[in-house]
């Protein structure tokens, strides 16, 4: 049987040396299939004795597993080879950038309403709205600013054909909501104002954030103790000083200016107070038995000073290059 | 309000510097807007005198100067300005002496001469810009005083924002008197001249309207020298708070107003005729006021006439005719109360402001219109010499000062802190209110020049100012609390900013108030709502749309090279409709430039309406979105088409107007749109349906039909008879070219098809999908594709 020792080594050394699956499976045929070699070798069996022919049968089949596993083993081994040629075809730069759209950004002054309105909803206000174009009474009278008084002096009002205003503050609002709701009321009004004024601090157009919350007990102390909360909120500085110092609006008594500390000085942050009796009286609030605090805040500054932007006009200016920083 | 410190110091003087003085002044109330040191810092400079004055040997130009800077100390002096002459008084920066600007003034020689010293103009000492000549001074100085002395250069000039309810501090008495109660020092009073009427001359007035001029004093001064200069020192006050020297007894009235708050108002007796008369003008009556403005006289314009003809406008301006010259030898000064509504917003209307109306118009101290006129008398006398005649004093009803309640748990209840009734009682003695005690209240009685205190709360900011804002707790907000409603079927403006955000739209804030010029131009609305006193030009109207803010922020940033813009704005649009004003929420956006961002493979592409069309409709999700060709002034008119969301239309949407392209300078055609935000943001709530295990079977159809039929409408057409098992209808192909007739496109529509409960048949499937292909014949004799 030296025969098979030399048709094995044989058919190992071919099953090696085929690099591709067809050439295998000829080869396969050459030594496995009906006429190959060990078929050829299992037909010979019969010139042998009775006696020998069980243990070359036993050897002829062993010889044939051995090739059958081996030729398993090379097709897989074909396989993956061709496998990992594909995938080395196939690979990408990876570091392509991607594609399809990018992503837009609010506007600074939008994220800054947002994020005013996210903490003052935390402390259970509602956020409020009212026209831009407004009478002269909801503007001014009856929040307690009688046409020719001087207080109007401190408002550069912008007037529209009809005998209507442009709200030169968020105020308005205030009575509106409460000539449509009783109290308890706790709201925010957050928007556009209007006022006769242009350069780096002072635009035609700007924003305000105003608050109004009217109880039984709402006092100054808690208009002190809400502001300075939500300053510390708004900054994310626990340690942001605010001055409170007596003022005039006509609409509150006692009333505030709200400042905030910045490097060695104070900015003008809000106005504020305890809303006017009369402001009460005229929506038929009975001030004996309700109070609260109103305040008006110029949220455009509190975006230039949480984002180190120094000049107002250019948020309204809208250089792409600019408010995409916002994103 | 403008001061000089000095002057304020001389009527309270609390030991305070002058920066804890300004801190104080602003914490109670009375805002220091702004310090500033009268002079800037310089040494060594003493009042001189020039004794003789040679050509300088070695220059035109210079001379050389004895001067004499007092303590025995002679100098000679190289001087270049044009003024200097022997005997003139003017500063002498001595040797060692710093300058503003750095400079040290030393012993030199100029062009060969020893100049020990300098002498001054104002701009090299930082006094003024005036760089003509040499700062002459007073002649009564004394040589080798210390200038900053002499000039009372230390001082410094504070400015006060002051609140419009705070009339009683326009004047250094006034504000003695806050500083008083602030710092607890003690107040000198105000000066009081004691008067002897010594003329025979006096004036009578009539007040025809006693409720528009409850009070007028007036007296005649007789024998005056109208030419007689006014002192350095009062020259000095005035011009430190602002107000320009004239002449000696305006002067003196401005420095009355200044020190007392009495605006005053001084004729030229000589040439008043008559009584003075208080009155409203009658028809036709024209003034022409001392700024030269001629005036026809409107009948709400109070006068201080004479019995011949308007004098002045009462408490406003005094008129040209009467005023004081130089040859005048008697005047007539007049110190009035006005009723502030009687002045309120006339000088306004009229396009002026001056410094009398400002304070009649907040309210002046009744009470003190007499001591006001004596006082300005005395300081006429003393400047310019003369009598003084009778004051006449015509006094009607003044404003009532009634007791307030205060009540001591009031106070408590609205600053959220217990203040003590004797802390109370003490704020309101420092004041300088009077009060009683009434239980656990006080009956205060505001003074007369108050006229912001008029309730409780008035006094209860009076209480929390002296108490200090910075004493009241800030207490935390600890109140029954409900929480808020969280409405889940309407969506709010911020979740459809953020939509636009995510679909790759950059927000922008631009101004409300528009080009009129553009708003015709993009003729959206036919009258847009005019603004009356526009800050420009092209801001002088209401935006009636958010367009020509988007198209304006397009220009701008493709001036500035961008490529691609994609932008969007949220706000309001203003119209008119029959008186009403309109103001409804808006989006708008606009795309620009290529569908992608610039990137390695595409992003060439141009925007087209059917990729803002999907941003819309996934703004508008899950409400359906579709279109109508609808023209649009501003749109290209094949390109433009109104948008319906849930079937109600919502805004609209197309390319820009060629003609506009052209007409804005712009490279390419942006897409825009604009959206009512009414129209999306209730959405309801979302109702689940079952989902069928059974497999959905996909038929698709090949349809041709005439090229104007709107896709929009063959979709219609099929969802209105859609059979009780199609699931869903798109269209996922148009085509036109070749194998399809010219006039002619290809639709490519799939039909899912699907039963909940069993699988369909085949015979079942095909009939529905005839149903579906019958009705395109009939309606728009469409043909299967072959």
């Amino acid at each position: 049987m030296v025969e098979l020792e030399s048709i094995v080594s044989a058919a190992l050394a071919e099953f090696a040396g085929c690099n591709d699956p067809a050439a295998l499976e000829n080869s396969k045929a050459r030594y496995l299939g009906k006429s190959g070699r060990l078929s050829e070798l299992l037909k010979s069996l019969g010139k042998l004795s009775p006696g020998e022919r069980p243990a070359a049968g036993a050897r002829i089949n062993a010889a044939k597993e051995s090739l059958e596993t081996a030729l398993v083993r090379r097709r897989e081994e074909l396989a993956d080879q061709k496998l990992a040629r594909q995938l080395a075809a196939e690979a990408l730069d990876i570091s392509l950038p991607g594609r399809g759209l990018g992503v837009g950004a609010l506007h600074p002054i939008t994220r800054t309403l947002e994020r005013i309105e996210a903490l003052f909803h935390s402390l259970g206000f509602s956020v409020a709205d009212g026209p831009e174009i407004e009478d002269d009474f909801h503007n001014f009278t009856a929040l307690n600013m009688p046409e020719d008084h001087p207080s109007r002096s401190m408002h550069d009002t912008f007037y529209v054909e009809g005998g209507m205003v442009l709200r030169t503050h968020t105020s308005p609002v205030q009575v509106r909501y409460m000539e449509a709701h009783p109290p308890p009321i706790k709201i925010i009004a957050p928007g556009r104002v209007y006022r006769v004024d242009s350069d780096a601090t002072h635009s035609p157009m700007f924003h305000q954030v105003e608050g109004l919350w009217i109880d039984e007990t709402v006092s100054f102390a808690e208009l002190k103790g809400v502001f300075t909360d939500f300053m510390r909120r708004f900054f994310e500085r626990d340690d942001l000083q605010l001055r409170f110092r007596p003022s005039f609006f006509p609409f509150t008594e006692p009333s505030a200016e709200i400042d905030m500390s910045f490097g060695d000085s104070w900015l003008e942050i809000a106005g504020a107070g305890q809303v006017h009796p009369n402001v009460l009286r005229a929506v038929d609030i009975d001030p004996e038995r309700y109070q609260g605090f109103a305040f008006g805040m110029g949220s455009d500054r509190l975006a230039m000073l949480r984002y180190g932007v120094n000049d107002l006009r250019l948020f309204f200016e809208n250089d792409l290059r600019f408010l995409r920083q916002f994103a | 309000m403008k001061f000089s410190e000095h002057w304020l110091r001389t009527f309270v003087d609390p030991p305070l510097d002058s920066a804890a003085l300004a801190h104080a002044l602003t914490m109670s109330g009375l805002d220091v807007e702004e310090r500033s040191a009268a002079a800037p810092p310089f040494t060594d400079v003493v009042v001189a005198r020039v004794t003789a004055v040679e050509r300088h040997p070695n220059a035109d130009r210079l001379t050389v100067c004895r001067v004499d800077a007092g303590r025995d100390l002679t100098l000679s002096i190289v001087c270049g300005a044009p003024n200097v002459a022997a005997g003139v008084l003017a500063p002498c920066a001595l040797v060692g002496a710093q300058l503003p600007g750095g400079i040290t003034v030393r012993k030199t020689a100029m062009r060969g001469v020893e100049s020990q010293g300098m002498l001054c103009s104002a701009a090299e000492l930082g006094l003024s810009d005036d760089t003509s000549g040499l700062l002459l001074l007073d002649g009564d100085l004394p040589t080798g005083m210390d200038l900053r002395k002499a000039l009372d250069l230390d001082d410094a000039l504070f400015t006060l924002k002051l609140t419009p309810n705070r009339a009683d501090c326009l004047c250094l008495v006034g504000i003695a008197r806050e500083v008083g109660a602030i710092t607890r020092s003690p107040v000198k009073q105000a000066p009081k001249a004691e008067i002897s009427d010594a003329a025979k001359k006096s004036r009578h007035v009539r007040v025809e309207d006693p409720l528009a001029c409850p009070r007028f004093c007036g007296r005649v001064i007789e024998g005056i020298d109208a030419r007689a200069p006014t002192p350095a020192w009062m020259k000095r006050r005035l011009d430190r708070s602002g107000i320009r020297p004239i002449s000696a007894v305006v002067d003196v009235t401005n420095y009355v107003m200044l020190e007392l708050g009495q605006p005053l108002h001084a004729y030229d007796d000589a040439l008043l005729e008559g009584d003075i008369v208080v009155r409203f003008p009658r028809n036709g009556e024209t003034l022409t006021l001392l700024n030269g403005q001629s005036l026809e006289l409107d009948p709400s314009l109070l006068l201080v006439a004479d019995e011949r003809r308007p004098l002045g406008l009462a408490g406003i301006m005094g008129g040209e005719h009467s005023a004081i010259n130089d040859t005048t030898r008697n005047v007539f000064l007049e110190g009035a109360f006005w009723n502030p509504a009687v002045i309120q917003g006339k000088a306004r209307r009229l396009g002026f402001a001056t410094d009398a109306g400002f304070r009649f118009e907040r309210g002046v101290d009744f009470a003190n219109a007499a001591a006001s006129v004596d006082r300005a008398t005395q300081l006429v006398i003393e400047l310019c010499g003369g009598r003084a005649g009778a004051l006449v004093d015509v006094c009607g009803e003044l404003p009532r000062r009634d007791a307030v309640r205060v009540r001591v748990p009031r106070i408590a209840r609205i600053l959220g802190l217990a203040i003590a009734a004797n802390e109370i009682g003490e704020i309101f003695t420092r004041l300088g209110f009077e009060y009683e005690r009434e239980g656990d209240a006080f009956m205060v009685t505001p003074p007369s020049y108050r006229f912001d205190l008029a309730i409780e709360e008035d006094f209860i900011e009076e209480v929390a100012r002296l108490h200090g804002y910075e004493n009241i707790p800030a207490k935390s907000a600890l109140h029954a609390q409900s929480m808020l409603p969280q409405p889940e079927a309407s969506r709010s403006i911020a979740t459809l900013r953020r939509r636009l955000v995510d679909r790759d739209y950059q927000e922008v804030v631009t101004f409300s108030f528009v080009n009129s010029v553009w708003e015709r131009t993009l003729q959206v609305a036919a009258h847009p709502i005019k603004v009356l006193n526009p800050l420009a030009s092209d801001l002088d109207v209401m935006r009636s749309t958010l367009i020509g803010g988007l198209i304006d922020t397009l220009r701008t940033n493709v001036n500035r090279k961008a490529e691609r813009v994609r932008i969007f704005e949220a706000g309001r649009c203003f119209f008119r409709d029959k008186g009403r004003y309109l103001q409804p929420l808006r989006i708008g956006g606009l795309a620009f430039g290529s569908a992608d961002p610039v990137q390695w493979n595409g992003g060439k592409r141009r925007i087209d309406i059917f990729d803002v069309k999907a941003d819309i409709a996934a703004l508008a999700a899950p409400l359906p979105v579709t279109t109508q060709a609808s023209p649009h002034p501003a749109l290209h008119p094949g390109r433009s088409a109104r948008i319906m969301i849930a079937g109600k239309p919502a805004g609209w949407l197309g390319e820009l107007h060629p003609r506009l392209v052209r007409e804005f300078d712009l490279p390419a055609a942006p897409v825009l749109f604009e959206l009512d935000q009414d129209s999306f943001t209730e959405i309801g709530l979302p109702s689940a349906r079952p989902v069928s295990k059974l497999p959905v079977v996909r038929r698709d159809l090949a349809v041709v039909v005439d090229d104007s039929v709107p896709a929009q409408a063959i979709l219609d057409a099929l969802v209105a008879v859609m059979p009780p098992h199609v699931e869903h209808i798109d269209l996922f192909d148009v085509y036109r070219g070749a194998g399809i007739d010219p006039g002619k496109k290809s639709l490519a529509i799939l039909v899912l098809i699907q039963d909940t409960a069993r699988t369909l048949t085949d015979a079942e499937i095909d009939a529905t999908v005839a149903v579906l292909l019958r009705e395109l014949e009939n309606r728009f004799k469409a043909t299967l594709r072959q």
